[in-house]
């Protein structure tokens, strides 16, 4: 790991202050993505800004009909909390499932969005359930925010603050992972909304998260895992590596929309 | 070098370090605590997992200046020194839940927090199932699963947490 300042700034307005005077700053809550990178010196940043330390960034409440999560809440938070079980419970049962259990210990929601990594669990979720990115200056809609792999909207001293979501009639979350890294090959979130149906696919997009506005049309009509027999995606513009083919991944994307439609609707 | 100030197994630590120190280092060679181990060094195998205020850790994934302020608790802190074993130490004896015994230290500390989260009556597959972050490459994990089975329900009676 190359050298580095450290700084730990006691409010969101300080951060965003050091990253505006110090050049290529980052930002740093868990660290369970910045440090791997950094001990392999495929990042250098001169300096890390600890988020970890401000309090109240971290709370998990309702708020009016949405559920809204702190960004330094960590993925063992919002697996355990009852707040989410409630509102949300496939939000509660994708965090149960990222990395291991030390690992949920560290890692933040705001630090994997940020992040945006094309196999990462949370960017389904908020994509699949229309949710709204709070920062420091503005407020985002997941679908402008994801902007390719590892590329968000933020800009370099913008801070996420929070994540609100809006609550589905009724979601689940299926997730095929790679057993060696535990990250999604293949990962389907489905959301039944008040309005219309979303399905988002993390892990097997070359561009990261995506919408299957196909599956989408015909759950509208008919929520029911049955109408997507048949239905296929097409291999395209999917991630072919030694995991798994561009083929493999569209045939999963499939088969686990479909058992996440079935785990949406036995929940009834 | 930034100054950082915790409590290491009950006690205060005071130091200098370079914020770039891992918590793993800073544990082994500032305060010679060896019995945490550095396994595969990307987050994966588990043997550098400590305890942070009470949570399992993987200490080569946190950088010391992180936990600044905070309580540490490594494997050396679950039993005094010549004193009796810390009850999940002795099942990992009485079971022989380990060959090599590198991660061990791990293992112990997963297994503490563990039932620390999910109590003293626990099945083989949830023990598996938090075991992910935790890897064995002598045991086939056999042992170890019933060490913390039994470790967990010796637990319930000792006074060591």
């Amino acid at each position: 790991m190359y050298e580095f300042k450290y700084h730990r700034p006691g409010t969101v307005r300080q951060a965003a202050n050091l990253l505006v005077k110090n050049e290529d700053a980052k930002l740093i809550a868990g660290g369970h993505t910045l440090v791997p990178v950094m001990k392999q010196r495929l990042a250098s940043p001169p300096h890390l800004v600890d988020l970890s330390h401000i309090e109240g960034l971290d709370t998990i409440e309702m708020k009016g009909r949405s559920l809204v999560i702190g960004a330094t809440a960590k993925h063992a938070d919002v697996a355990n909390s009852a707040v989410v079980g409630e509102a949300i419970p496939a939000l509660a049962e994708l965090a149960g499932q990222i990395g291991d259990p030390a690992v949920r210990h560290r890692g933040t929601i705001g630090g994997s969005l940020a992040n945006n990594d094309p196999t990462a669990d949370y960017p389904a979720a908020v994509l699949a359930l229309g949710a709204t990115i709070v920062t420091n200056k503005r407020r985002l809609k997941a679908e402008e925010f994801f902007q390719g792999l590892f590329s968000t909207a933020l800009e370099a001293d913008e801070i996420i603050t929070k994540v609100m979501f809006p609550l589905p009639k009724k979601a689940a979350y299926v997730k095929f992972r790679n057993q060696a890294s535990r990250y999604a090959l293949v990962g389907v979130f489905v959301a039944k909304r008040p309005s219309d149906v979303r399905v988002a696919v993390t892990g097997a997009g070359s561009n990261g998260v995506f919408r299957v506005t196909s599956f989408e049309e015909a759950l509208k009509k008919r929520f029911s895992h049955k109408v997507l027999d048949g239905m296929t995606v097409p291999a395209e513009g999917l991630n072919s590596d030694l995991h798994g083919s561009a083929e493999y991944r569209a045939h999963l994307i499939g088969v686990l929309a479909r058992r996440a439609v079935e785990a949406a609707t036995a929940k009834d | 070098m930034a100054k950082i100030s915790m409590i290491v197994n009950g006690n205060p630590v005071n130091a200098n370090v370079d914020p770039r120190t891992l918590l793993v280092q800073f544990l082994r060679e500032n305060l010679r605590l060896t019995g945490t181990h550095v396994g595969c060094d990307t987050s994966q195998c588990g043997a550098c997992v400590v305890h942070l205020d009470g949570k399992a850790v993987k200490s080569c994934t946190t950088l010391a200046v992180m936990a600044d302020g905070h309580e540490v608790k490594t494997i050396e802190g679950l039993a005094a020194d010549g004193a009796p074993l810390h009850p999940m130490q002795e099942a990992f004896r009485e079971h022989h839940g380990l060959q090599c015994g590198f991660c061990t230290p791990g293992m112990i500390m997963t297994a503490v927090d563990l039932v620390h989260r999910k109590g003293h009556d626990l099945s083989d597959e949830v023990i598996r199932e938090e075991l992910e972050g935790n890897l064995c490459r002598c045991t086939g994990y056999q042992n170890i699963v019933a060490s913390i089975a039994a470790g967990a329900k010796a637990m319930a009676k000792s006074d060591l947490a």
